[in-house]
C-alpha cells in the first residue's frame, strides 16, 4: 500500500488560530555520504487551545520535531514561528526569553529538581524569570493537580505519578502559549498514566492550553484533538480525534508502510 | 538562582565539606603563620619598647663590623662620671649588654648547661642597684643580687633545670666556674624567656669582673632631666664621647635593636606563609577537579533549568555561588583552624630548641581579611572553567540520555596548548636559574615557571593516563583478579578527570622529590668538600656551627692520648673596609689536618707564618684583586686594627670551605680578638682515648666532639633537620591532594551506581566491589607519583646544573624516592576507605533503579 502523503493544512489557516507554524522543515544529521535526514520537509500549524498529538514508530522523527517546534533545537532548512515570532534565527538569549514566556515542558523522566521541596520546583520557571507568584492561581493550580498536601514533600519522597504532576503544575504556572509533553506517561503505570492524561486534558479544556503530545502509546494519544502521523520524517497521515483501537489500526499502517 | 543553588549545595552537604576542606588546609596555614608572626612581633615590641622606657640616651661602642661575636669596644667608667656631671644629665648608668661576648653558663643540678641548645646564647648581664629604671628585666621573686656571691636566673632558665630562690648552683663565665647562691628569679618584660637564651645577673661590680670588663661597661644609658630633650641631651654628650664610642638617642637605639628581629620575623613569615600557597594552590586543583566532575553529573539538571527559562548566566551564576559558598565557609573555618596550626608551629620551635616569647594572642584584621578574601579567592578562581562548562549544557540534554557536554573550543588544542605551556615554563625556569637576574626576577621567573609548569603538565597528563595507568596497574592486575582489571579498566574511562586528580598529588610529590634530591646533592657534595679538606681523628665543633670557647678547645686537647691537636678561631672582621670571615690558624700544626690545595703557595708557607702573614681563598683573591705580595687591613669588632701581607692563596671547595677568607695567623688573631672563639680543634690521639676525649667534652653545651668518620655526616645534620621541616609543611600539600582523591572517587562511585548495581547483581561480592574502588584510587596515586617524581628530578637537575660552580653533585636518594612512592601508595588506600564502603554497600535493587 502505498504511503499517503498529506500537507497538512488547517481549515483556517490564519496564523491567529496557530500558536505555531512549521513550513518545509527539514532536520539532517551529519555530511555528505553519512547524511541522515531526521525531517525531510515537514510543514504543519498547532492549533490554538487545542491538544496535538504527534505520534509514529521509532525512527520516524517525532522527537525531532518536538524539539524543533519547542525551540529546543534548529532546522536545518525551513521556517518555525513559535506565538509570532521566527525562531530560526534567534540567538541562544532570545530563545531563552521566549521559552520563559511561551513555552512549558514535561519530561518522560519527570525532571524535577531533587533538592527542591514540590512548591519550589513549581514555582521555579517564574523565580527564574523573576516574576512575582500569584498565589490565588497557585492554589487552583495545586488543587487542579491534586497536590495540595504534597507541597513541601521533596521529588525523592513523591511517587512517581505525584512527580508528573509536580512538573505538569511546574509547565502551567507560566501560563505558557503552548505546552509540550515528551513521553508523559513513559514512566507511569496505566492507572497513574490515565490520571495524568485527564489531568493534560482538563488544562486544554479549563485552561484553554494549548498542547503537543510526542507520546507512542494510543491510549495517550486518544485525549488528543488530532493525531498527526509521522513515518520516515514526513507526516503521513492526519486524523482528528478518534479511538485508541483507530489510532493503533493508522499506527500499524504507517509503520508497515 | 541563589536559592537553587544554596539548596543543591545543602543536599549534597558530605560533597560541599569534602571539597571545602581542600581549601580550608590551605587557609588555616596563612592564618596560622598570621597569628604566629603577630604575636611574636607583638612580645619583641614590648621588649624593646620597656628596654628603653626611661631611657634618652645611650653610649656604646660604635659597631665596626656587624656580624661579629665579639663585643665592640667598651666604655670607661671614668666616662660615667663625666656624663652624670652634665647638667643635662637627669640620672647615668653603666650597662653590661646581652651581648654573645658577655658569655656566662648557668649549670643546672645535673651538671650539664642549662639552655644554649639551638644556637641560643647564654648571657652574663650586671645588675646596676642604683638605676633601676634602666633595668629592662623584672623580679619575679626575690631580691636582686648583692656581693659577688650572688646571682639571679632567668624564669626561663628556673623551669627548665628546675631552680628556686635559695638553692646554690655553679655559673660557668668565660670559662672561670664559681658558685653562688640564687636570690631571684627575674623575668624580660612579660617574657620568661628570650628565644632560649639564658640569663645569669650578678652584681655590677661581680658582672664587670667576671666579663673581664673591670672599670669599663659596654654601654651607658642616659636620663634627660626633666625638660632636656633627647636631641638636646645627645648633643651635650657628644664632645665626651671618642671616636671609638657613640652616642645615639633612645629611640633610634631601639630601633636598630628591633631591625634584626623584624627582619627575622618577615623571613619567617614568608617561609611559612609560602607553604600556605602551596597549599592553596593544591586546593584550588582539588575545587577545580571536583566541581568539573558535579556540573558533568548535573547535566540533565542544568538542561532542565535551562528549559524553563534559566539564561546562561543564570547557570553559570549558581556554579559560582556554590563557589563562593564553599569558599566562604572554608575560609571561616580555616581562619578558626590557624589557631590549631598556630600551636603546632609553636611546639615546632619549642622542639627546635628556640621557644619564641608570646604575650597574648594576636588575631590582626589582616589576618581575618586576608583568610577570608584568600580562601573564597582560591574557591572562585578554581570555579571559571566549570561555571563556563556548566553554560554550554544545551536545553536538549534535558530530554536525552547520557547527553555529553559538548568539547569547549580550547579542549581540541588542549594537546598543543599542553606542550606550548610546559616549553614556555621550562624556558622561565632555566631563566630564572641561569640568567643573572635580580632576585625579584629570579623569584617571579622560577615561581611562575613552576605554576605553569604544573599547569601544563596537568594539561598534558590526560594523554598519559592510559599508559601509566597501565603501567602502575599491573601488580594490581596480576594480584587483584578481576577487580584490579577493572580498576585498571575504569581509571583510563575519563582520561582527564583521573589526570586532574593525580595532578593534585603530583604537585606535592612534586615538590618532596626536589628537596629530597636537591637535599641528597647538596648533603653529599658538603660531605665530600669536608672529606676533601680535613683528616682528623677527632674534631671538636659546635652543632650549629657557632663558635665556641677557645678555652673548651684548650681542655680537650690537654687530655692524655691526645698526638697532635690544631685550633681554628674564627669571627667577622673588616678585612680592607669589607665584612669578611677571619680565621686564626695555628701554622705549626694545621698543615697536619688541613689539606691546602695551593693555587699559589706550597708545603712551606704556612709553616714559616709569621705575625703579620696571610692567606686568602682563591675566591677572594679573585674577587679582590689580591695576591701574593699585597696588603690587608683588618679592623676587628673592638676597632683594633693590623696590616697584614698575604703569602700563599689557595683553592678550596666552593660549596663549603672550612678556613675563613683570610686567615691569619693564631697568635696575630688572639692579640687583635682577645676573646678567642673556635670554629674547630682537630685533634689526633692515641687508640683507647676516645672515652676520655668524650669525657672532657661532654659538660660543654657549645660544642661536640665528634669522631673523624662521623664527623663528613654529622656536620651537615642541621641541614637535614632543615630538610625535615620542609617535608613536614609539604606534607600539609599531600593531604589537601589526599581530599582530592576522596572526592573523586565518592564522586565517581555515585554516577556508577546503576553500572555498580550491575554488578553486583551478576556476581561482584562486596569485597571484591571494595577492592575494585581501592585498586582505582592507588592506581591514580601512582599516577601522580609517576608524573611527579620525573618532574622533581628535572628540577632539581636544572637547579643542580646551576650550582655547578659550587661543584654540587646530583645525587638520587633511591630510598626516599621508594618511600615517596609507597607514600603515594598509601594515600590511595586511605583514600579509597569511605568510597570503597559506599560502594560496597550499594542496595543493588535501589542501584539498578537509579537514574
Amino acid at each position: 500500500m502505498q504511503t499517503v502523503v498529506v500537507q497538512n493544512q488547517p481549515p483556517q489557516a490564519s496564523s491567529s488560530e496557530s500558536v505555531i507554524t512549521a513550513r518545509g522543515v527539514i532536520r539532517q544529521y551529519g555530511e555528505g555520504d553519512t547524511a541522515v535526514q531526521a525531517l525531510r520537509g515537514v510543514s504543519v500549524d498547532i492549533a490554538r487551545g487545542k491538544l496535538t498529538a504527534v505520534m509514529g514508530p521509532s525512527g520516524s522523527g517525532k522527537s525531532t520535531l518536538m524539539h524543533i517546534l519547542a525551540g529546543l533545537d534548529r532546522p536545518t532548512e525551513g521556517r518555525v514561528e513559535i506565538a509570532g515570532t521566527e525562531i530560526t534565527d534567534l540567538d541562544d538569549t532570545a530563545l531563552t526569553l521566549l521559552r520563559r514566556d511561551h513555552i512549558g515542558f514535561i519530561f518522560q523522566f519527570f525532571n524535577l529538581l531533587p533538592m527542591l521541596t514540590a512548591a519550589e520546583n513549581i514555582v521555579l520557571p517564574q523565580k527564574l524569570a523573576g516574576v512575582k507568584v500569584d498565589s490565588a492561581w497557585l492554589e487552583e493550580l495545586t488543587a487542579k493537580v491534586g497536590l495540595t498536601d504534597r507541597l513541601t514533600h521533596r521529588p525523592s519522597e513523591l511517587s512517581g505519578g505525584q512527580q508528573q504532576r509536580v512538573a505538569v503544575a511546574r509547565a502551567l504556572v507560566s501560563r505558557p502559549s503552548v505546552m509540550f509533553a515528551d513521553e508523559p506517561t513513559g514512566n507511569l503505570d496505566s492507572t497513574t498514566s490515565g490520571e495524568i492524561l485527564a489531568l493534560l486534558r482538563d488544562s486544554v479544556d479549563t485552561f484553554g492550553q494549548t498542547t503537543v503530545m510526542v507520546t507512542h502509546d494510543a491510549h495517550a494519544a486518544e485525549i488528543a484533538d488530532r493525531v498527526l502521523f509521522l513515518a520516515d520524517g514526513e507526516i503521513v497521515r492526519d486524523l482528528p480525534r478518534c479511538s485508541a483501537h483507530k489510532i493503533l489500526e493508522t499506527l500499524e499502517e504507517v509503520t508497515r508502510g | 538562582m541563589i536559592g537553587v543553588a544554596l539548596k543543591g549545595l545543602a543536599s549534597r552537604k558530605l560533597r560541599a565539606l569534602l571539597t571545602a576542606f581542600a581549601v580550608v588546609i590551605g587557609v588555616s596555614m596563612i592564618s596560622g603563620t598570621y597569628i604566629l608572626t603577630d604575636t611574636m612581633q607583638k612580645a619583641f615590641d614590648g621588649i624593646f619598647e620597656s628596654s628603653y622606657a626611661e631611657t634618652d640616651a645611650v653610649i656604646s661602642g660604635k659597631q665596626i663590623v656587624e656580624g661579629s661575636t665579639s663585643g665592640s669596644a667598651t666604655v670607661p667608667a671614668s666616662l660615667l662620671a663625666k656624663v652624670k656631671s652634665l647638667p643635662e644629665v637627669g640620672a647615668a648608668g653603666g650597662t653590661l649588654a646581652a651581648d654573645e661576648a658577655n658569655k656566662s653558663e648557668i649549670i643546672g643540678h645535673d651538671g650539664k648547661v642549662i639552655g644554649g641548645a639551638g644556637g641560643a646564647p647564654t648571657f652574663g648581664l650586671g645588675h646596676d642597684a642604683q638605676n633601676e629604671q634602666f633595668n629592662p628585666l623584672e623580679l619575679k621573686s626575690g631580691d636582686w643580687p648583692q656581693g659577688d656571691k650572688q646571682v639571679v636566673v632567668d624564669a626561663g632558665s628556673a623551669e627548665k633545670g628546675d631552680l628556686a630562690v635559695g638553692q646554690t648552683i655553679k655559673v660557668d663565665t668565660l670559662g672561670a666556674t664559681k658558685e653562688y647562691e640564687i636570690t631571684g628569679i627575674a623575668t624580660f618584660g612579660d617574657v620568661d624567656s628570650l628565644g632560649g637564651a639564658t640569663m645569669a645577673i650578678f652584681d655590677m661590680p661581680t658582672a664587670q669582673a667576671l666579663l673581664h670588663k673591670e672599670g669599663a661597661y659596654d654601654g651607658i644609658s642616659i636620663q634627660a632631666k626633666e625638660g632636656t630633650s633627647p636631641a638636646q641631651l645627645v648633643k651635650a654628650v657628644e664632645p665626651l664621647v671618642p671616636s671609638s664610642l657613640q652616642v645615639v638617642d633612645a629611640k633610634a637605639q631601639a630601633e636598630a635593636d628591633a631591625k634584626e628581629t623584624n627582619d627575622g620575623m618577615a623571613f619567617i613569615r614568608y617561609f611559612f606563609l609560602g607553604f600556605g600557597a602551596i597549599a592553596l594552590f593544591v586546593g584550588s586543583f582539588v575545587i577545580f577537579n571536583t566541581l568539573s566532575i558535579t556540573v558533568a553529573q548535573r547535566t540533565r539538571e542544568f538542561a532542565t533549568l535551562r528549559t524553563l527559562g534559566a539564561s546562561r548566566k543564570q547557570v553559570m551564576r549558581s556554579v559560582y555561588i556554590e563557589g563562593l559558598a564553599i569558599g566562604l565557609l572554608a575560609s571561616v573555618v580555616g581562619l578558626i583552624a590557624g589557631f590549631g596550626i598556630y600551636k603546632g608551629l609553636d611546639a615546632l620551635f619549642v622542639a627546635l630548641g628556640a621557644d619564641l616569647p608570646k604575650t597574648g594572642t594576636v588575631l590582626a584584621t589582616r589576618t581575618i581579611i586576608v583568610s577570608l578574601l584568600v580562601g573564597t579567592g582560591v574557591t572562585l578562581l578554581a570555579s571559571i572553567l566549570p561555571a563556563r562548562r556548566a553554560t554550554r549544557v544545551p536545553p536538549i540534554a534535558a530530554v536525552r540520555e547520557g547527553a555529553e557536554l559538548p568539547q569547549s573550543r580550547v579542549a581540541s588544542h588542549s594537546a598543543k596548548l599542553a606542550v606550548g605551556l610546559i616549553a614556555a615554563s621550562l624556558a622561565a625556569i632555566c631563566a630564572g636559574i641561569f640568567a643573572g637576574v635580580s632576585t625579584l626576577g629570579v623569584v617571579v621567573l622560577l615561581g611562575g615557571g613552576i605554576l605553569a609548569l604544573f599547569f601544563g603538565v596537568a594539561m598534558a597528563a590526560p594523554t598519559m593516563v592510559k599508559p601509566l595507568a597501565r603501567l602502575v596497574g599491573w601488580p594490581g592486575r596480576r594480584t587483584g583478579g578481576i577487580s584490579g582489571e577493572l580498576a585498571t579498566a575504569n581509571a583510563v574511562r575519563n582520561p582527564s578527570r583521573t589526570a586532574s586528580t593525580a595532578a593534585a598529588l603530583m604537585i606535592g610529590l612534586t615538590l618532596v622529590t626536589v628537596v629530597a634530591v636537591l637535599g641528597a646533592g647538596l648533603r653529599s657534595s658538603v660531605e665530600g668538600a669536608v672529606t676533601d679538606q680535613v683528616k682528623a681523628g677527632y674534631v671538636l665543633n659546635s652543632p650549629d656551627d657557632v663558635s665556641f670557647g677557645a678555652a673548651e678547645g684548650d681542655a680537650v686537647a690537654a687530655v692524655d692520648g691526645v698526638t697532635a691537636v690544631s685550633h681554628v678561631r674564627t669571627d667577622t672582621a673588616l678585612v680592607d673596609g669589607e665584612e669578611s670571615d677571619l680565621t686564626g690558624i695555628d701554622p705549626k700544626t694545621i698543615d697536619h689536618f688541613y689539606a691546602f690545595d695551593w693555587v699559589n703557595g706550597d708545603d712551606r708557607t704556612v709553616p714559616s707564618m709569621g705575625i703579620d702573614d696571610a692567606l686568602v681563598a682563591k675566591a677572594y683573591a679573585d674577587d679582590h684583586d689580591v695576591k701574593v705580595g699585597s696588603e690587608l687591613e683588618i679592623v676587628s669588632a673592638s676597632g683594633d686594627k693590623r696590616t697584614v701581607t698575604v703569602r700563599g692563596v689557595y683553592d678550596p671547595p666552593a660549596i663549603d670551605q672550612m678556613l675563613g677568607m683570610v686567615s691569619i695567623t693564631q697568635q696575630a688573631y688572639d692579640e687583635s680578638f682577645p676573646q678567642g672563639k673556635n670554629r674547630f680543634t682537630f685533634l689526633d690521639a692515641e687508640p683507647g682515648s676516645e672515652q676520655a676525649l668524650m669525657a672532657a667534652a661532654k659538660p660543654f653545651s657549645d660544642a661536640t666532639l665528634y669522631t673523624g668518620a662521623e664527623f663528613p655526616r654529622e656536620y651537615t645534620s642541621g641541614f637535614a633537620d632543615f630538610l625535615n621541616l620542609l617535608y613536614v609543611m609539604l606534607a600539609f600539600s599531600v593531604v589537601v591532594s589526599l581530599f582530592g582523591m576522596v572526592n573523586t572517587l565518592v564522586l565517581s562511585v555515585f554516577e556508577r551506581t546503576r553500572e555498580l548495581g550491575m554488578l553486583r547483581t551478576i556476581g561482584m561480592t562486596r569485597r571484591q566491589a571494595r577492592r575494585m574502588i581501592r585498586h582505582e584510587s592507588v592506581i591514580t596515586a601512582l599516577i601522580g607519583a609517576a608524573l611527579g617524581l620525573p618532574l622533581g628530578i628535572l628540577l632539581s637537575a636544572l637547579v643542580t646544573q646551576a650550582l655547578s660552580q659550587y661543584d654540587v653533585s646530583m645525587s638520587i636518594p633511591v630510598g626516599m624516592l621508594a618511600a615517596f612512592t609507597i607514600v603515594a601508595v598509601i594515600a590511595g588506600i586511605l583514600a579509597a576507605i569511605l568510597p570503597a564502603r559506599r560502594a560496597s554497600r550499594l542496595d543493588v535493587l535501589d542501584a539498578l533503579h537509579y537514574e
